[in-house]
């Protein structure tokens, strides 16, 4: 009898993650190590540290173990945890310029000053099936390993890149930045209301669901809208992090690797005389994440246009929708039983029936 | 009742009640400005709990800001203390505090429910937490927080009543089933969650102190205690509630009950039971289990 099934929950609950358990390990494979999946699905460790909000790469894959490699699942439970943790200290703000670069790369300029650096990419590579990897040992993987390192020319000195955007705007062609205030806002401090300042937007864009981001920055640069977004420059690297201690001195708190995006886009008269200038779209996000950070930039710039006329320039509409926590929380909800509101709404179907059908005035 | 009470040393390595102390104070303080200004929705920066957004975090940090070491809670979801999702979220306050829960309506001290007010009379002493999943009754008629917030400012409702209007010229009757819009205090359109209408009259003039929270949508409402509040009605069409008259309830017979429409899964018959389940076994004369477990 359906009326007895909605009870029993408890035991219900039990038996459904002794199943999930067992769905994972029936295959009856070695157990995944946590440090495997934080070193050789560093991708997918990235994606769910920036989602999550935190960086913790360690406890990233071991979310990702959890959530048997769903991102969305092992972003929330990073989310979860995030919350339980103090916050001591609030970082000093972190230049780009200092980064350790692993990649950068400008569809701006052929020749831009320190060079282009294609680092770790799969950009010009064939997408074929790579069936060597099946058979990948141990041995193998050490060899490769020696051969590559030995042939590597490491220089003595860590070179620093100069910006790509400085070039244009010494020569006043990009848009001076707006100034923003010392002490930013913290979206998960204080409740987000509209109009956002640009500050508390970032925010909410950086941990945005890749895919989400992805989706309306492509429906601008498909036509609904008028971005036309030119890569000024795409860096990936290690950002030195420093903050201030208790007496007031600053420390050398860690490196986090960032994906930095800066997206030139169409002209505006906003210069002096109203001369036409170039403007900006940033993208910033954790881990190595270029598809996310491109997005961010193209929809940062997107939500500052100033008639905005379609959806991925309305900053209310893709801060309220971004969040891969919240739409897939709610998305999932609806899986709850809803017997109430269904019978309130087949009373309401039952009375409109009767009212179409003549049986009431 | 000393601070130090409040934050036993805990198994879970969790603060008591899970958030820490200055959260549950912000969030006592956004409630407190809810009861001042009744049915208005007040921004707060709602956390992340480990329980997904749109199952119930918003009313779930009400209740964990409230909660003290000598409540006792009742958690429901559709009127039913036992379904899964009202048992996941009793055993993660029941883990983070260890107090005690109860399906007895009218030995809890703290009510938090999904879709439904209990069928028993609420005392002063006791507070209902709702869940919200949509915390603006305008947003079907306008989907911009921003305009929506200033259709409040400026008691701008005029597209909610040309809305009802027009649903009655083409339905026949408001189509609105649960969810159903009120009026509160005189100032405020309110969304009164999904409860259905049958609960609606339960929020006027009430002893209880009603709490709304809305986890993923970020914000609190309140009903104070003995606050009118008038369903949104047309003088010839009145607001009215679900018609369930001719039924009862095939277990205990209440015929005063709202009820839920079932399929028995071997006859296939229909048969009505009371949404309530606690109600419903009181009638029946079963005993209720109080313990530190919950379920």
């Amino acid at each position: 009898m359906g009326y007895v099934a909605v009870r029993g929950g408890t035991e219900a609950i039990t038996e459904a993650m002794k199943m999930l358990r067992y769905f994972r390990l029936k295959g009856g494979s070695r157990p995944l190590e946590v440090r495997q999946i934080q070193e050789q699905l560093r991708l997918a460790v990235d994606r769910v540290m920036s989602e999550g909000s935190l960086y913790a790469p360690f406890h990233a894959a071991l979310a990702l173990k959890q959530a048997e490699g769903d991102t969305i699942e092992a972003s929330f439970i990073l989310r979860a945890y995030r919350s339980t943790l103090p916050r001591s200290y609030v970082s000093l703000p972190a230049d780009t310029r200092q980064m350790r670069i692993l990649r950068r790369i400008s569809a701006a300029f052929k020749d831009i000053p320190g060079g282009q650096l294609l680092g770790p990419t799969r950009d010009y590579t064939q997408r074929l099936l790579d069936f060597t990897l099946v058979e990948e040992g141990e041995e193998q993987v050490a060899e490769f390993i020696e051969e590559y390192l030995k042939d590597l020319d490491i220089p003595e000195e860590i070179p620093s890149f100069p910006k790509v955007i400085e070039l244009l705007r010494l020569e006043g062609l990009l848009a001076e930045e707006e100034p923003v205030k010392p002490e930013p806002p913290d979206i998960t401090r204080e409740p987000l209301t509209f109009p956002a300042p640009r500050q508390a937007a970032l925010q909410v864009l950086a941990r945005g669901e890749t895919g989400g981001l992805l989706a309306l920055a492509y429906s601008s640069m498909k036509g609904y809208g008028d971005i036309h977004p030119t890569i000024g420059e795409l860096r990936v690297g290690y950002v030195p992090l420093r903050l201030k201690d208790s007496w007031g001195r600053e420390v050398y708190a860690g490196r986090v690797l960032v994906t930095e995006a800066e997206v030139i886009a169409r002209l505006e008269a906003v210069g002096e005389k109203g001369k036409p200038q170039f403007t900006l779209g940033y993208g910033l996000c954790f881990g190595h994440n270029e598809l996310k950070a491109i997005s961010m930039a193209v929809l940062d710039r997107a939500m500052r246009s100033t008639r905005p006329q379609v959806p991925a320039e309305d900053q209310e509409f893709v801060l309220s929708i971004v969040d891969g926590i919240e739409s897939s929380g709610f998305a999932a909800h609806y899986k709850l039983p809803h017997y109430i509101t269904f019978q309130s709404d087949l009373d309401r179907l039952r009375t409109a029936r009767r009212y179409k059908g003549g049986e009431v005035e | 009742m000393r601070f130090a009470e409040l934050v036993p040393p805990r198994r879970t390595g969790y603060n008591f009640a899970f958030l820490d102390e200055y959260t549950k104070r912000e969030v006592r303080r956004k409630i407190l400005k809810a009861v001042a200004l009744p049915g208005y929705q007040v921004p707060f920066a709602s956390r992340e709990l480990p329980i997904a957004r749109g199952w119930g975090t918003g009313g779930l940090q009400i209740t964990l800001s409230l909660l003290g070491p000598h409540d006792v809670l009742k958690v429901i979801d559709q009127g039913c203390d036992g379904s899964v999702n009202a048992v996941n979220l009793r055993q993660l306050v029941v883990l983070t505090t260890g107090i005690k829960t109860t399906f007895d309506t009218t030995q809890a001290t703290i009510i938090q429910t999904r879709h439904r007010i209990p069928e028993e009379p609420l005392t002063e002493k006791q507070i209902l937490v709702l869940q919200v999943p949509y915390p603006d009754a305008l947003r079907i008629v306008e989907p911009s927080e921003r305009k929506t917030r200033q259709m409040h400012a400026e008691q701008d409702y005029s597209r909610m009543w040309v809305y009802l209007y027009e649903d009655i010229v083409r339905w026949g009757e408001i189509t609105i089933g649960a969810r159903y819009p009120v009026l509160v205090h005189g100032r405020y359109i309110m969304d009164p969650s999904p409860i259905p209408r049958w609960d609606v009259p339960k929020l006027n003039m009430a002893e209880t102190l009603y709490l709304f929270g809305a986890g993923r949508e970020k914000r609190i409402y309140a009903i104070p205690p003995y606050t009118r509040v008038v369903p949104l009605e047309f003088k010839d069409h009145p607001f009215r509630v679900e018609d369930f008259s001719g039924q009862a309830c095939f277990r205990c017979g209440s015929v005063n009950s709202f009820l839920d429409e079932i399929y028995d899964s071997r006859t296939g018959r229909k048969v009505y039971a009371c949404s309530d389940t606690a109600y419903c076994d009181k009638r029946l004369g079963m005993r209720f289990s109080a313990g530190r477990n919950g379920l």
